[in-house]
Order: C-alpha cells, then structure tokens, then sequence
C-alpha cells in the first residue's frame, strides 16, 4: 500500500524499574553496586555456579509486540486503562523515547502534543510565549506570523497578549497554550489527553476545531479517556492492555471492547496480604453492576470490594477519596461511620459501598482503601486501588464545564433553594415614599 | 495515489540503536529553535533585576579588579611585558569567563530543560547550544571592559587585534567539547553538578589568567599547554598586546589538538546517551 503511514513491527519498549541507579543515578550507587555485582558474580563463579540472575533489577514490558499500519488520513483513537502503554506508544511515534525492539516507519512530519503549554515561560508575555511555544512544538516563524492573529483571537485573551503569562489566570493560560497547539500544522498528528481542559463551551471549539484538522486529510492519533470526544474524533481504535494490542478495529467496538475489559482484568494485580483482613479486589461499578472508569457527577458512587477476613472482630474497612495531585478530598470508615464491623466468620466477602451523590469536578481521582483493627490500627493498605475520571461536570445544566484543574476545588457546590436577588434600599436611593411625600 | 500534493515525503524509521542519519539535518531544521531558546534564555536572565545587562560587565570587571590588586599590587607578579597588569589580566579573564560560563551553564541545561526533552522531539544538541549562544552575548557585552580599559591606559592594540574573533572562536569550540559532554552525563549523574563547580575553580588557577603563561618554566610549558585553555587565551592575549606577548607555537597547536578531541568526545557522548534522555532524566 503506497499511502500506509505508519507501520509499527513487533514495536516493544522495555524499562527497568526497581533500579535505584537507573532512577536516581548517582554516581556512587552505581560504583558500590556495580562493586557488588562484580563480587556477587565474583563469588558464583567462584562457586561454579552461573547466575543471570540481574539482583535488584525488574523489567518491565510497557509496550510488546504492536504491529499495526495507519493509512493516511486516518482518525485514530488509542483506548487503555492507565499504564496500559498509550503514552509510552505516543512518546516512540513522537521520537521523545526509542524502542527497545521493533520499528516503527513513518512517512511524513509527525507533530506531537503530549501537553499544552511545553514551554511556556512565566516571565514572558503571551506573545513571546506563543513565539516560544510555536518554535518548541516546530512550526516555523514565518508559519507563526502567518498564525498569530488566529492564534490569538482563538484563545480569546487578546487584551492580555503583553502582559507576562505569570499573572494569567489557570484558564487564560490554558486558552493561550491550546490556541496555539490548535493551529499546529502537520500530516501527521499525534495528540495526548490535552482536551479536558478549559470550559465546556472553550472545549467544544478545540473539539470543532480537532475535526477540521482531521477532516483536511490529516492523520490524527489521539488518546483520551473521554470517550464522547473519542467517538466524536475518531473512526477507528487501537485498544492497549498492559502494553499489547488487545483490540483493532471501528471505534464502537473498541470502546464496548474496552469496557467489557474492565470487568475482566478486575485489578488482578497483587496487592499483598493483611493480617486479618486482605483487600482482594476493588472497582467502581454503575447503577447495574457493570465495572465502569467513569463517574457522572450527582450520581452515587458505587465501590464493589472484595475482601477476605480471618474472622477476627472489630475489623473495618476505610476509603479514602483523591484528587489528580494525591491530596485526600474525603474520607469514609465503616466502623467510625457506620458502626459496621467485617463478618466474624472467615471466608472472602463482597460488598458496594454506595456512597451519596457527590457533584465532583471533571478530571482524574483515586481512592485508597484500607482494613482496619478497632478503627485505628492499618491492617492492609492499598494505595490508589481505584481510579476513575469525571468526564465532565456541568451541575446546573447551563453548559458550564467545572474542572479540578481550575483550582477551585473538587466539588461543585448546590443551592437547595433557588437563588433570588432582593433589592435593598439604601440612603442614596430614595424611596417611593418620601418621592411622594417630595411631589 | 497522487504523489504530488505530499510535501517532501521523508520516511523515518525508528528503531532500537538506529544510526539516525537525519540527525545532522534536523538540527539544521531545528535551527529557529536554537535562536528562539537562546532568545528565551537572554530575555529571561535578567528580568526582574534593577541594573540587567550591566551583570554581565559586573563580574567579570570586578574579577579583573581583584586580580590587579592582589596579583599585580601586592604579590606583584611579573608579567614581562610593558602593558598594564589590568590589561594582561582582562585578555586573558575573558576568555576565561566565556569557558568557564558556558561549561557551567551548559552543563546543567539539559536537566534544566526537562519538561522539553520529555514532551517534544528535536535534536538535544540544541539544548547545550542555545546556552553557548547567551554566553557569547554577555561576553559580546564585557569586551566592553576591554576596550574602556585600553582607552583608559592609552594602549593602541596593533594589526594582531584582527585575529580576536578567530580565538574567540576557538574558545567557543574549546569550551564546547566538555560543555556538550557534562551537559549529557549530567543527565545520568547527578554528581557532576558539584563537580563541574570544582572544576572551574580550580581551572581559573591553572590556566594563564592573572600570569602570561611564559612564566611557566621552558620544559614544562608542552604538557602545561595540555589545558586547551592555555594556548587560547595566550593567542587572545596576544591579539591585544602583541608582540610582547608571544605565542608559544608547539602548545597552541597541541591546544588545537585537545580542543579537537574533546570536541569529538563531548559531541560522541552526547550523542550516545541523547537517545535515553527522555527515560533517564
């Protein structure tokens, strides 16, 4: 096929993870483990023994054999769970990291935009930054200057455009930086979760202005975890799981793929043991049980958990909510809120937690879990056991997107009454009464 | 298919190890970003700070002032020649400051650059380069030191003056070689951070900057001109006083030399370890 643009081969990237010297890279790790591996090594051969055993040294597969081609003109979409390979995949077709083994042929001048704003300088002004940014993401200046009024008038902060981008507001700033990602030329395009930011009504026209780019003949790649502007941009999916292909094919297809994944995999990661009380498996689930990564906001939030008990009273089960940064936002016990202790026959255990409909802000959160003795003692901990996204949060149905990376908070806040305005008379103003009297 | 509307189609291939041989010629695509990083960089340095510009002619002439005073007032080394020790000392302090800022910069500019080298592609090498660009401008601004001195004790440079842009040039390529070098290791390891600091204290009294190296003794003077910098700033000197400070012709070419391998060096490793940079850094 002449117009095949893409073309991976048996496309793999491994890490080495657990490596303390491959992460921090301090000199003396490496001298004294090197040190040691030699005298380790020293000693087996002494011993006539052959150890390939690499020590401390984990690999780690984040991509393995991906064979797939792309067509031009080709709207893509790349669907996975968290740390199933998509951002690894989009750094190698973006040439940010190499692989280990495979190749990849690429014909044609990838532009990549793994983040809005690479680059930006606080101590510019939004028109060097746009400059700047343009340059980094490699357009060229006369490309810029031929760009730069719809750039601005894009973003929509053309008041501002002198004025350091320090001072910006968190939305301006995203303005400024997606305008100019917006206008990024390329045939071939390749775009991480850089949508989910802004209003709704600022996303609505990134997304317009998405599917003019893709629907001029160019070849878009995309990932996102909202799944309307994945059906809305793309006509074809490459579904990862835990760094393979695990699906190729129309976009529907590939997302009921996806999803009828998640109640499959079911976390099956090894999440260690407690002493009394081990957290086997946990999910989020929607109002039928099915397993699912998203939360609508104003819905309860349905946790399914498995846990398994020795049978030891007085134990409990705690969750605590997390934002995109980590931060706990909330916080649930169910002995210190429910007095409900675990059963007190052994066996392995399943429950939902439903938990009151929460008006929680578009973005990323987590949620730990944890076992407890008497509600103090931390039996089994498991860090960040759930993950899921808030699509969009939109609480009083005008089309306003509230998102966590405003930084004004998690949660949307709900009158319960309507809101009214009621005119006070003042001093200045004067009444109907003495106008009369006056007259 | 129609061929004709696909602008210059260029196939790529990635893969593990492979010799990319576009890399020469993406640098040359990547050339308005060099400009556009250094431009960051110089509009950058100095905001926020009352005098600006005026630090880069700060340091380096209160360095010379130090130097005049303590080397040439009250230990009173011997410079041979007739010119004023302020003047032996700037010819041979700016040099001096271009290496030294550019290996100091330079090398903490990749790690300085991660959010880049892990969001966007272009040849790595720009990085390195584009803090050698601001180098040169603030050393562009203290050659103005030089001149205000040479004013103010009446020395009329003669026709060798011409030559300071060739060992400006040198300087550039001497400092580059082990700039590019630490730039990249420092990615790997972190240690080179402090050393790079030791390094340069210790090269400002090795290297012939408050004394003319002549003073080094005759059978010495070969392996002393092992340090690149010691042929340069003899040949910087030279271009301001002249005659009178002579270049010693064995070492500058055996300055050339080094300058040449470490050139080869920095650039071979950079290029070695530029590939992991994104997973490493």
């Amino acid at each position: 096929m002449t117009d095949t643009v893409i073309r991976a081969e048996g496309l793999s990237k491994k890490f080495i993870i657990g490596h303390k010297i491959e992460r921090d890279g301090l000199l003396r790790e490496a001298m004294t483990a090197g040190a040691r591996t030699l005298f380790r090594k020293g000693a087996d051969f002494l011993r006539g023994r052959v150890t390939n055993s690499p020590g401390q040294i984990e690999e780690f597969w984040a991509l393995r054999d991906l064979d797939f081609e792309i067509r031009r003109g080709e709207l893509v979409g790349i669907i996975g769970h968290n740390g199933a390979g998509k951002s690894t995949l989009l750094k190698i077709l973006s040439r940010i990291t190499e692989p280990t083994e495979g190749r990849v042929e690429i014909d044609g001048r990838v532009n990549s935009l793994l983040e809005v704003g690479t680059g930006f300088h606080p101590e510019l002004s939004g028109r060097e930054n746009i400059f700047l940014n343009g340059a980094i993401l490699g357009m060229s200046r006369a490309e810029m200057r031929r760009r730069f009024d719809q750039i601005v008038e894009f973003s929509g902060v053309s008041k501002f455009i002198d004025t350091p981008v320090k001072r910006y507001s968190v939305g301006m700033y995203v303005r400024l930086a997606f305008a100019v990602a917006a206008h990024l030329e390329a045939e071939i395009l390749v775009v991480d979760e850089v949508l989910s930011v802004g209003d709704a009504e600022f996303q609505s026209r990134c997304l317009n202005r998405m599917s003019e780019v893709a629907g001029s003949g160019r070849t878009v790649l995309f990932v996102s975890h909202n799944f309307a502007a994945v059906t809305a941009l793309t006509r074809r999916s490459l579904v990862l799981e835990g760094g393979r292909l695990a699906f190729d094919g129309p976009v529907d297809s590939g997302l009921a793929h996806y999803t009828a994944s998640l109640g499959k995999t079911e976390r099956v990661r090894n999440w260690g043991r407690g002493k009394d009380a081990t957290l086997i498996s946990a999910k989020l689930v929607d109002s039928e049980g099915r397993a699912t990564e998203n939360f609508t906001p104003g819905t309860p939030l349905r946790l399914h958990v498995v846990v398994e008990t020795t049978g030891m009273p007085g134990m409990s089960l705690a969750v605590t909510l997390r934002d995109q940064h980590n931060l706990p936002i909330g916080f649930y016990s169910s002995a210190s809120f429910s007095n409900v202790p675990l059963p007190t026959s052994a066996g392995r255990y399943e429950c939902v937690l439903s938990l009151d409909p929460l008006y929680l802000a578009a973005g990323e959160y987590g949620i730990d879990l944890q076992t407890t003795s008497t509600a103090i003692v931390v039996d089994h901990r498991v860090d960040g056991a759930v993950q899921f996204f808030v699509n969009a949060c939109n609480p009083g149905d005008v089309g306003y997107d509230f998102r966590q990376d405003q930084g004004a908070g998690h949660l949307a806040l709900r009158l319960n009454a309507p809101l009214r305005f009621v005119h006070l008379p003042t001093a200045n103003t004067p009444n109907l009464h003495s106008e009369q009297r006056l007259g | 298919m129609t061929v004709s509307d696909r602008p210059t189609p260029t196939r790529l291939v990635l893969a593990a190890g492979q010799a990319d041989r576009q890399y020469w010629r993406d640098l040359w695509h990547y050339r308005e970003l060099l400009l556009i990083l250094a431009w960051r960089d110089v509009s950058v340095r100095y905001k926020q700070t009352v005098v600006g510009i005026v630090w880069a002619f700060i340091r380096p002439f209160l360095t010379m002032v130090v130097f005049t005073v303590i080397f040439g007032h009250i230990a009173k080394v011997t410079t041979g020649t007739s010119a004023p020790y302020a003047i032996v000392v700037i010819g041979g302090l700016l040099p001096w400051t271009l290496f030294s800022s550019i290996l100091g910069d330079a090398s903490s500019s990749v790690v300085g650059n991660a959010n880049l080298i892990t969001k966007v592609y272009f040849p790595r090498l720009i990085i390195p380069l584009a803090t050698v660009l601001v180098v040169v401008i603030d050393f562009a601004v203290s050659l103005s030191i030089l001149a205000g001195l040479m004013i103010w004790y009446g020395v009329v440079p003669g026709w060798q003056i011409l030559l300071m842009p060739l060992f400006t040039i040198l300087a550039l390529l001497a400092s580059l070689g082990p700039a590019i070098w630490a730039a990249a290791i420092v990615v790997k390891y972190r240690d080179f951070r402090f050393v790079i600091p030791f390094v340069l204290q210790f090269g400002l009294y090795v290297s012939p900057v408050g004394f003319p190296s002549s003073v080094v003794p005759e059978r010495w003077r070969l392996l002393y001109n092992l340090n690149p910098m010691v042929g340069i700033i003899d040949g910087f000197r030279w271009s301001i006083i002249g005659g009178e400070s002579p270049i010693y012709l064995p070492g500058f070419i055996l300055s050339l030399a080094v300058t040449a391998v470490f050139l080869w060096w920095g650039i071979h490793t950079f290029r070695r370890i530029e590939r992991g940079f994104a997973d490493i850094i």
